[in-house]
């Protein structure tokens, strides 16, 4: 329905606050949201990192920074070692990758691995976000 | 004897390491690399000059990574010849190590133009961690103050805006008309040439270096160059980032078939049994131009020397190709460009720009016959994935090519077929 709580609770969940208002009004820059509302009227649905089995990205990644960890299946990226060369936003099929203007490096999503559930999951009213894992 | 030999250990050579593991856990692999530091990014070397980075950030992989695929490193060594009937590869201490299944992925060398004054102290190329290592102490040690880097391409650029963070004045020297002509057109070149001038670099285009010559109290030390018509430009240091060929000495003189660099098969394969070559030695597919060229780019080389490990450990795997594509991050302008963003005038090519001065936004797509050959997106980066996977999975646009430049271009916009395809799971 696009409603857009998917970025909200994102970018609460990857601010220094985890407070909504703090995360909004206080934090500079204001936390990037990892996942994004894809809207074309009637369409609308959320796209965040697609954890691909052969992930292009990692498979870019001029640093190293990004990297598939093989024991979990999730393409993690270290945000110390990203020198903000952009190539995994050129090759993201999806364009899940976001660019962290302020920080000269990329943001993606992190699948919350600190919750039980992604928080975009959790808190889809419509429950039209699920996790799981799935084949090509 | 090692089952698998590597002659490089950077791109390809870790691409291959990895493919061969996943497929075979315990054929012995030995790798021969010229460098002593571990595994590094290359294209990392510029933020190691400006001081953004140390040789900790700069690696690809963790130190454990040669013990932890059981590779044999043979560091700080260089393979000197091949005998492909022996299946050896001897190297410079003298040894021989002999091969079941060999790849070649030396790389490339800086092209240095025959000119006077190259062998002059303060003369540098910049490709290698060595490279910046020297350049970033000879700054220091002798407080150079200006510096004429030698070529506009990717690591000229690269190069010059690490020396500007450093402080250090720079004159900008490029052949070509325009700077980065190899990625951009002239419209988005003059938008990157604004910003490189905004930043204090001196750029000079349409003329080469003639010349480099020595400080009037020791000739024997960098002291300017001598342009193409005939200005002096004093300086300290010269780089030279004209562009770099191919390693392939190592196969000289065998039956290994090279054109400009080492010809090899969609498997990776050269046309001698159980060599294999990747990275920027070899002749890899494009799939813009559907013909084998030299790439010289990092993710190619790292998704090519995974392609030959899967093949030398009997995963038969075909290259899909790369094509001319590459990101600048430099001078604040976000850049995606990749195929024919240049082409020459052809009325087959149909050409969709928008520009938005004041957003300073430029997007570019060309397109045959409804096909994406062509992209340039300046600044407005975002969304370029989507447009790069309709490129490169051969995607007919016709229905929706207008929409491909607008600012809320993204998956929505696709057609539900195409998005069920690929598996967005709406």
């Amino acid at each position: 329905m696009g409603c857009g709580l998917c970025e909200v609770y994102c970018t609460v969940q990857h601010s220094k606050s985890k407070d909504i208002v703090k995360a909004y009004n206080r934090e500079k820059p204001r936390p990037l949201s990892r996942v994004r509302l894809e809207m074309n009227k009637p369409v609308s649905f959320a796209i965040q990192c697609r954890h691909c089995e052969d992930a292009p990205c990692a498979q870019a990644c001029l640093t190293g920074a990004m990297r598939r960890n093989e024991e979990t299946g999730l393409v993690t990226h270290n945000q110390d070692k990203c020198m903000g060369c952009w190539t995994c936003v050129m090759v993201c099929p999806y364009s899940a990758i976001k660019i962290d203007k302020e920080g000269h490096i990329i943001a993606k999503c992190d699948q919350c691995t600190e919750l039980e559930t992604p928080t975009c999951v959790a808190n889809c009213p419509n429950s039209a976000l699920e996790c799981k894992e799935v084949k090509p | 004897m090692p089952k698998y030999v590597i002659v490089g250990a950077c791109a390809a050579g870790t691409g291959a390491i990895e493919a061969i593991r996943e497929v075979d856990p315990i054929g012995e692999i030995t790798v021969i690399s010229e460098e002593t530091c571990p595994t590094y990014s290359r294209p990392m070397i510029s933020d190691y000059v400006s001081g953004k980075a140390d040789l900790e950030k700069m690696k690809t992989r963790d130190d454990q990574f040669w013990q932890k695929n059981a590779v044999q490193a043979l560091t700080g060594r260089k393979a000197v010849s091949l005998n492909t009937t022996q299946k050896t590869v001897a190297l410079d201490t003298g040894d021989t190590v002999g091969y079941e299944k060999l790849l070649i992925a030396t790389g490339g060398k800086p092209f240095i133009p025959k000119m006077e004054g190259t062998n002059k102290d303060g003369v540098f190329t910049f490709t290698t961690y060595s490279d910046a290592e020297r350049l970033a102490a000879k700054i220091d040690v002798i407080q150079a103050k200006k510096v004429v880097v030698i070529g506009a391409g990717l690591i000229g650029i690269s190069v010059t805006e690490a020396l500007v963070k450093r402080g250090l004045q720079v004159t900008l020297v490029e052949l070509q008309e325009k700077i980065l002509s190899l990625l951009l057109d002239a419209k988005s070149s003059d938008i990157v040439e604004n910003a490189v001038k905004k930043a204090g670099v001196n750029i000079v285009t349409g003329q080469s270096v003639q010349q480099i010559v020595g400080k009037p109290e020791n000739d024997a030390i960098v002291g300017g160059v001598v342009l193409t018509k005939g200005e002096k430009i004093p300086c300290d240091l010269v780089i030279v980032a004209i562009g770099v060929i191919p390693r392939t000495e190592l196969v000289t003189g065998t039956d290994v078939k090279t054109n400009r660099g080492i010809v090899v098969d969609s498997n990776m394969r050269t046309n001698v049994p159980d060599i294999y070559a990747g990275g920027d030695v070899a002749e890899a597919y494009d799939f813009i131009l559907n013909q084998n060229r030299l790439l010289p780019l990092w993710p190619l080389a790292v998704l090519e020397g995974k392609i030959a490990g899967y093949n030398m450990a009997g995963k038969t795997t075909d290259y899909a190709g790369g094509t001319n594509m590459s990101t600048l991050k430099y001078f604040g302008i976000p850049i995606v460009s990749i195929g024919l963003a240049n082409p020459k005038e052809d009325p087959a090519l149909e050409i969709l720009v928008k520009h938005d001065a004041e957003k300073k936004v430029y997007k570019k797509l060309v397109l045959k016959d409804n096909f994406i050959v062509g992209m340039t997106f300046l600044n407005e980066i975002e969304r370029s994935g989507i447009v790069f996977y309709l490129m490169k999975n051969h995607v007919n646009v016709k229905k929706f090519k207008h929409e491909l430049l607008t600012e809320n271009f993204g998956l929505a916009t696709l057609p539900p077929s195409l998005r069920k395809r690929m598996h967005i799971g709406e």
